[in-house]
């Protein structure tokens, strides 16, 4: 007993250390991304090639002061930046990056696996919707209350065109739907879902183009404007977790996870895949403007959700019909 | 709203052009270590410069501080003593300040000068922390006699250029890595600061 409480206590802080250096570096390649695309070399000063930015970045923001305005409710304001980091940290307890004869690699693998990640995903709203309404400030307040709305709207869809896959698959357990997909990728019979989970991801970790809970121009810095050092640093650590964890599950749900050919060690399909996710969405960052806030709702509910059912529909009926 | 947002060519328009972009050349100087060189006559921080035989040729006649539009500089005369003379001519600069908050870098001043004495180099990096060390005193200003003989703006290596369109063209092609080093002046305030620095 005591060893398997060992054994999970080292691999989630293997996953945990690997993942929060994930996010550091991921800072530092969307800058970079984002400064090539628009013709500038990006961070270059700090270390060669810039590789020391992330670590100059989490010593700026240690030191920084740690601001709480006074109106604030102080126990819902400090509480909220964890809400955010742990659901967005939890997500990676069961998500396998690879599978070799000594076993999968995961913290744990639970057969309810897709349902215990959007479980989280709902809940890490509430970090962000009580860090607005508990800063009592305005901008944050519209920031917490467009990103509930953004996000219980394209939850909805999000959801809808996973289920294709899941029926596809005929498991919930995310080693289940990857060995599903040994033969046929999931991005060919589900492409409508994928392209309709692609976009709602975005949606769900409020990336640009769907950043309306952040939204510079027009809300300072939505949700968390009134943050300042750490806790700032904590939704910003949880916003690229949630970044990679979408990754990761795009990679899971559609691209097979590590299946490949033989040669190349499945990890590093893994790899390859999710970090591709992860610089389409730095492109859509750099390329397509914010979208409307009421264009925003009308897509997710007019457009995405139709689409999603649709597509649901006609997965369950071929399959129906054909079988699996 | 259709019309927006279902417009798939231009979308993938616009990712091909955000995609093409990460391989295009940038165009930025990297600053600090590689400096972009300047057109000759680049209007930047003045120097006072002296004769030949070390005397300067500034005679405190004040033209120049009548020719400047933003009242920048401050002259005053002083009668050269026999046992001491600072100047060929018969009055020399007591004091010579030019607050350099205040000027516009037209160069008026280079043009107002009979002697020639009070020109502008290409160094332009003269941020500081205090707004008392942008009033640059005379001291600041002048050559100092060990650095010998400047040349007037004309002979400056690079000379002018045939005609002011290529001043552009130059201004964006060409690289030295020493731009400030143009004059004596400024290759002296560099090696000031690598002293302090090692």
């Amino acid at each position: 007993m005591i060893s398997w409480w060992l054994i999970a206590l080292i691999k989630s802080a293997v996953v945990l250390f690997v993942v929060i250096t994930c996010f550091a570096y991921a800072m530092l390649f969307e800058r970079k991304i984002l400064g090539w695309m628009q013709l500038r070399p990006g961070p270059n000063r700090v270390g060669p090639w810039g590789m020391l930015q992330p670590a100059a970045d989490a010593v700026k923001m240690l030191f920084k002061e740690d601001l709480t305005p006074r109106t604030a409710d102080p126990l819902i304001y400090r509480l909220a930046p964890f809400i955010s980091l742990i659901t967005a940290m939890g997500a990676f307890a069961i998500i396998p990056f690879n599978e070799t004869s000594a076993g999968i690699w995961s913290v744990g693998n639970v057969n309810a696996g897709i349902l215990y990640i959007f479980a989280l995903t709902s809940i890490s709203v509430y970090g962000i919707s009580l860090a607005g309404w508990a800063s009592s400030s305005k901008y944050p307040l519209l920031g917490s209350v467009r990103s509930t709305a953004q996000m219980v709207s394209y939850e909805l869809a999000m959801t809808m065109s996973v289920v294709g896959v899941l029926i596809l698959a005929g498991s919930t357990s995310l080693v289940g739907i990857v060995h599903a997909q040994a033969t046929l990728w999931f991005i060919v019979p589900q492409f409508v879902g994928f392209v309709i989970y692609l976009t709602t991801a975005v949606a769900e970790t409020n990336r640009a183009p769907f950043d309306l809970v952040e939204a510079e121009t027009e809300l300072v810095g939505g949700f968390h404007t009134e943050y300042s050092g750490l806790r700032f640093g904590l939704f910003f650590i949880a916003e690229y977790l949630n970044m990679i964890t979408v990754s990761c599950l795009a990679t899971l749900l559609f691209l097979g996870g590590w299946g490949g050919p033989a040669p190349i060690p499945g990890i590093v399909w893994f790899l390859v895949k999710a970090g591709f996710f992860l610089f389409v969405y730095m492109w859509l960052r750099a390329t397509l403007p914010r979208l409307r806030y009421d264009r925003l709702m009308a897509f997710g509910w007019k457009f995405l959700l139709p689409v999603a059912t649709l597509n649901l529909i006609v997965t369950s009926a071929v399959i129906a019909v054909r079988g699996i | 709203m259709r019309k927006n947002l279902f417009n798939i060519p231009a979308f993938l328009e616009g990712f091909a052009t955000t995609l093409s972009f990460v391989f295009r050349k940038k165009p930025t100087k990297q600053y600090p270590t590689l400096k972009k060189q300047h057109a000759p006559r680049f209007h930047g921080l003045h120097e006072l410069r002296r004769y030949g035989d070390g005397k300067e040729r500034c005679i405190g006649c004040e033209l120049c501080q009548i020719a400047c539009p933003a009242n920048a500089i401050t002259v005053i005369g002083a009668e050269n003593r026999p046992d001491d003379r600072r100047s060929p001519g018969e009055r020399y600069a007591a004091r010579y300040e030019i607050d350099e908050l205040r000027c516009i870098f037209c160069g008026l001043c280079e043009e107002a000068c009979p002697t020639d004495a009070i020109v502008l180099t290409p160094r332009f990096e003269m941020a500081d922390y205090r707004r008392g060390s942008f009033i640059y005193p005379k001291d600041r200003l002048l050559v100092p006699p060990e650095a010998g003989v400047g040349s007037p703006p004309d002979e400056r290596p690079g000379g002018i250029p045939p005609d002011l369109g290529s001043v552009a063209q130059m201004k964006s092609t060409v690289e030295i890595q020493t731009g400030y080093d143009a004059t004596w002046r400024g290759s002296i305030l560099k090696t000031q600061r690598k002293g302090l620095a090692g």
